[in-house]
């Protein structure tokens, strides 16, 4: 016993030792350690991210370069301090405090002594730099906007966080991604690909060499230069007419799907967050959540569309066979659900199809709208149809447009009445507000925008997207170069179209007109609530109008939605004109509607609400 | 290894007998050739920087450790050449001699890192603790073999550990706590020559309730020490008789040697110490604190566990090995020389170097075993014990399963002395080896 024990022990040893080796060599080893190892360094080659041009070949964004003054505090000796801060346009108190911090960070490894020099501060530094011992100047590239406008559509890129660098291994700290935007949703396309050095280090962080002799660096490769359908000069003309208003404006080319513009009030100038100044200016956009500036309304804002919806209806119910353009609908003023009137601004008496739409008849869509419904032996069936037609306007869904965020606005279905009032507890009266496009439908700008451009091609549409080139090439994807069909026929959409022409002709736009250029449209005044302490108060109508031109061959169509903007024709019909004339002609004959967009706001509107006072709503403006 | 002295040298033995290189037991020397030469390597890896140039030159780490081996092959002629039983005649006086060199350090010491362990020779630094192991193994040998010594006797036990505990307490205030260490190692020696067996049953008794205390609380030991006598009640055959008087008093001590352990670790171990218990036993709960201790307290045995398992099964190569050559383990050409084979050659390295070591264990017991002589077992005895606790505390620190304790691995780390009196101490018993046949000398 005795004598065996020591050789007991030795095994034992042996065996607790190959064990834990074998757990830490075998088991533990992962090919992927080359990356976490403190000795490897990986150095990288960071490619210049892709520009962006506009529809036109217009530079919209490109890069800037950008000097930072890196110091290495071990390496610093003693110099002019009041030359150098002098040409550093620091004062001294903030020189030393600086360079104090570099040093608690590392005196070993560089920091960043002034950011983002200007050309002219850094063309003074440059000849001087070699006086100063431990310092150098560090070449970035920064984004830079050659437009004060499109920050909701361009987006912004900002350093990647830990949320960022745990979904994706490419990025490492201090990189910068794609935020918002085309910047986020083509990513990968302007970011290109970094290129990559492998060093072997000391643990002083010292370069000792090539790790493996390079046989495992890659070059970088570079961003594509990407062009976007914005046309730059529109969308910078409708940024100048949403002054002092809220609201959403998308113009697409109907024969494309190609957006045009997309606008969203309040925005802000996305060099404001570029630069020095970027996280103050971020947080002031980003606390101002009255306004939003940040929130893309063009995209995000789901709001009732408002009688432009009656187009629809009155397609449904062309397609469904319930009425013709001949078929006559008596309006009293308005019309009476049970014993309740509701109102009609159109101006009474009877009504068809053309003059439905063109005086935008309460009346006649709500007996339209009955029509449909009545057709079928339940609701639920006619709820179906209802919901299977509005559903193939690219309605109450999302839309699939190249842009990271969105909303799916709201096309009720049965489900959701039932889950309202129960099972067979409803019928067409109760959800009659739908046929003039209040009551539970919700829609964004850009829905609108791509159902008029529905409309404008008589039954189809392209899914509206914001890339139209990569490094000059068009794109072909058949997601948006495939037409999408509506389930109305194509026959159905003249007598709607001419309804909506003599809206401008002699209907609710009337004084609206383009001289040499026949217009389509359609306006919407749609009734809002919001809370205040508590109570239901309704606020100043929403003004919204939709419209495309010319009526024969269609170039553009567009939605705009002004909040509280009250008439759709006042606003919204405004903007909507006075884009359609800018796009089309180049130049602006009405000067009237241009100088009242440019000059009247909304701000005295849009601060009603948080007076704490009483106050009137939809009072007349001009 | 054309060393112009060990050509010399070489020559000497001749004379002095072939018949000591024929039963000399070459497994043993071929195992310990291996290991210095593997040693070696991974000091050159370990201390390699590209633009130095000559294995030889003396002003880098690995030429200097390549002259001590040289110098170490001296050595092992002269032990050869040496009649056999000079070691057994003057052990007393060794032990004597090692003893005051020991006590001589607190006058002409000389500190490095912290501790004064050595002697200035010059051109290199000699650490007396590395004699005293020598020469306290010939010592206890010596001592145990003696006709009057009886180790069933109290006051033989207490005179064969006190010859252990001098060098010890001697070392402990250099301070050196890792070689003191090594000493108690001894005790297998008089284990094996029948010291009774409850000397070990106490001690093993003692390592488990102190780290049990330290793990789980006193209030856990004493429950669970609860649960087993209250077993032991119910379990137990009807005529057997508890000695209850005994047992409450065993109790009692285990509950008082669990409530000193923590008074000491709270109130007498430095925070560093605590530390590395805390590291060692996974006491720390908190995974982001774990994380803190081990890359601060426990950075040497982190960054050599990291270096270890980055190895792999193959191991990256030699001399690519890039946290090796990174510096980022510390100390890695002494006490961490190890993580360098781990890192550089992989599973298939360490491993190998396991089993040589092993087999050289394995080997000198049964070489132990077969001596006639009483003196020559008891010495291999100890050569294995202070070989074997070495080994074992030195992987097992590196490899992250025992708590840091800074002692050297045999034959592989850089330093003169201990490569010397390690291969002094081995080549010793071999040289006693030879002369198994004879019944005394």
């Amino acid at each position: 016993m005795r004598k065996i024990l020591l050789s007991l022990i030795i095994v034992v040893i042996a065996i607790t030792f190959l064990g834990r080796l074998s757990y830490l060599q075998i088991f533990s080893f992962s090919a992927e350690q080359v990356l976490e190892d403190p000795a490897i360094k990986a150095i990288y080659d960071y490619p210049e991210r892709g520009y962006i041009y506009d529809r036109n070949g217009h530079l919209l964004v490109g890069n800037d370069p950008a000097y930072d003054v890196m110091v290495i505090p071990r390496e610093v000796k003693p110099l002019d301090t009041l030359e150098f801060c002098g040409l550093l346009g620091i004062d001294k108190e903030k020189f030393i405090e600086k360079l104090k911090k570099a040093r608690v960070y590392s005196p070993r490894l560089p920091s960043v002594l002034v950011p983002q020099l200007s050309k002219q501060d850094y063309a003074k530094l440059q000849e001087k730099m070699r006086k100063y011992k431990g310092f150098y100047i560090q070449k970035r590239s920064l984004r830079y906007y050659d437009t004060p406008s499109a920050a909701n559509v361009l987006g912004y890129i900002s350093e990647v966080n830990e949320g960022d660098l745990a979904v994706n291994k490419y990025y490492v700290q201090g990189e910068l991604k794609g935020r918002t935007g085309v910047e986020r949703y083509y990513e990968d396309l302007l970011r290109g690909r970094k290129g990559v050095q492998y060093i072997q280090k000391d643990r002083f962080n010292r370069d000792i060499g090539p790790y493996k002799n390079g046989a495992l660096d890659t070059l970088p490769e570079q961003g594509k230069q990407i062009s976007i359908t914005i046309d730059k000069t529109l969308q910078e003309y409708g940024e100048l007419l949403m002054n002092g208003k809220r609201g959403g404006i998308v113009a697409i080319e109907p024969a494309t799907g190609e957006i045009l513009s997309m606008i969203s009030g309040p925005t802000y100038d996305p060099a404001l967050l570029v630069g020095r100044e970027r996280s103050k200016n971020y947080t002031k956009l980003y606390n101002d959540t009255i306004a939003n500036p940040t929130w893309d309304r063009s995209i995000h804002a789901q709001q009732p569309p408002g009688s432009p919806f009656k187009t629809l209806n009155a397609l449904i119910a062309l397609q469904e066979g319930v009425l013709d353009e001949n078929t006559t609908i008596q309006c009293y003023h308005g019309f009476y659900v049970g014993k309740k009137k509701r109102g009609c601004h159109c101006g009474g008496g009877l009504r068809n199809l053309n003059k439905g739409i063109s005086q935008s008849c309460n009346a006649y869509f709500a007996g339209a709208f009955r029509k449909i419904y009545e057709k079928f032996e339940t609701t639920d069936e006619g709820m179906d149809v209802w919901e299977k037609h509005m559903r193939s306007f690219g309605l109450g869904d999302y839309l699939g447009y190249d842009l990271p965020f969105g909303q799916k606005g709201r096309i009720p279905s049965k489900e959701y009445y039932d889950k309202w009032y129960g099972d067979n507890r409803w019928s067409s009266s109760y959800i009659i507000s739908n046929s003039i496009g209040q009551g539970e439908i919700l829609a964004t700008p850009v829905q609108l925008a791509n159902m008029t451009a529905a409309i404008a091609n008589r039954g189809h549409y392209f899914t509206p997207h914001i890339l139209k080139k990569i490094e000059g090439k068009d794109i072909t994807e058949p997601k948006f170069t495939e037409a999408k069909h509506t389930t109305i026929d194509p026959k159905h959409f003249e007598p709607v179209v001419q309804g909506m022409a003599d809206v401008y002709v002699s209907g609710t736009a009337r004084w609206l007109q383009i001289p040499g250029i026949e217009v389509a449209g359609k306006t919407g005044t749609a009734e809002n609530f919001t809370k205040i302490d508590g109570v239901r108060t309704q606020l100043t109508d929403h003004s919204v109008f939709v419209a495309f031109a010319p009526v024969d061959d269609p170039k553009i169509a567009i939605a705009v939605y002004i909040e509280n903007g009250y008439f759709g024709s006042r606003y919204a019909g405004h903007i909507a004109t006075l884009m359609i004339e800018k796009y089309l002609k180049g130049e602006i004959t009405l000067k009237t509607l241009e100088k009242r967009m440019l000059e009247k706001t909304l701000e005295a509107e849009y601060a009603k609400p948080y007076s704490g006072e009483e106050f009137k709503i939809n009072e007349r403006v001009w | 290894m054309r060393n112009p002295t060990v050509g010399k040298s070489l020559k000497l033995t001749s004379v002095s007998g072939r018949s000591i290189l024929k039963r000399i037991d070459w497994l043993s020397v071929f195992i310990y050739f291996a290991l210095v030469f593997i040693g070696w390597i991974n000091i050159y890896s370990s201390t390699f920087i590209d633009e130095q140039s000559s294995i030889f030159d003396i002003g880098t780490r690995y030429g200097k450790q390549l002259f001590f081996i040289g110098v170490s092959l001296v050595s092992i002629v002269i032990i050869l050449a040496l009649e056999v039983n000079f070691y057994e005649r003057f052990s007393s006086i060794f032990y004597l001699l090692s003893m005051v060199s020991l006590l001589g350090l607190f006058v002409f010491g000389k500190t490095i890192a912290g501790a004064t362990s050595w002697y200035d020779l010059g051109f290199f630094n000699l650490q007396p603790s590395e004699l005293a192991k020598v020469a306290t193994a010939l010592a206890l040998a010596k001592y145990l073999s003696d006709i009057q010594t009886d180790i069933k006797r109290r006051k033989d036990q207490f005179y064969a550990l006190l010859i252990i505990l001098v060098p010890a307490i001697l070392i402990i205030p250099q301070p050196d706590p890792g070689s003191a260490l090594v000493f108690f190692a001894m005790i297998f020696v008089i284990f094996r020559e029948g010291l009774p067996l409850y000397y070990l049953v106490i001690l093993l008794s003692l390592i488990l309730i102190f780290v049990i205390t330290l793990m789980f609380g006193t209030v856990w030991l004493i429950i669970g020490l609860a649960l087993m006598i209250i077993l032991l009640f119910t379990l137990k055959r009807k005529s057997l008789k508890i000695p209850v008087i005994p047992l409450s008093l065993i109790s009692a001590a285990i509950i008082l040697f669990s409530l000193s352990v923590n008074f000491v670790f709270n109130n007498v171990f430095e925070q560093r110490h605590r530390d590395r218990f805390g590291l060692w036993l996974r006491l720390e709960k908190d995974p982001k604190k774990l994380e803190q201790i081990r890359k601060s307290i426990g950075y040497n045995t982190y960054q050599s566990e990291k270096a270890i398992e980055s190895g792999g099964f193959f191991g990256k190569g030699f001399l690519e090995g890039t946290r090796t050559k990174g510096d980022f383990v510390p100390e890695q050409d002494t006490d961490y020389i190890f993580s360098t084979v781990g890192e550089e050659w992989g599973f298939i390295g360490t491993a190998t170097v396991i089993i040589l070591f092993t087999v050289l264990f394995l080997r000198l017991i049964s070489l132990a075993e077969r001596q006639k002589n009483a003196f020559a077992r008891m010495y291999g005895y100890g050569v294995i014990s202070i070989l074997l606790i070495h080994y074992f505390i030195n992987i097992g620190m590196v490899i992250g399963i025992l708590p840091t304790i800074g002692i050297p691995l045999p034959f592989f780390s850089y330093g003169g002395s201990g490569l010397l009196f390690f291969t002094i101490l081995l080549f010793i018993f071999l040289r006693l080896d030879t002369n198994r046949l004879k019944e005394s000398f």
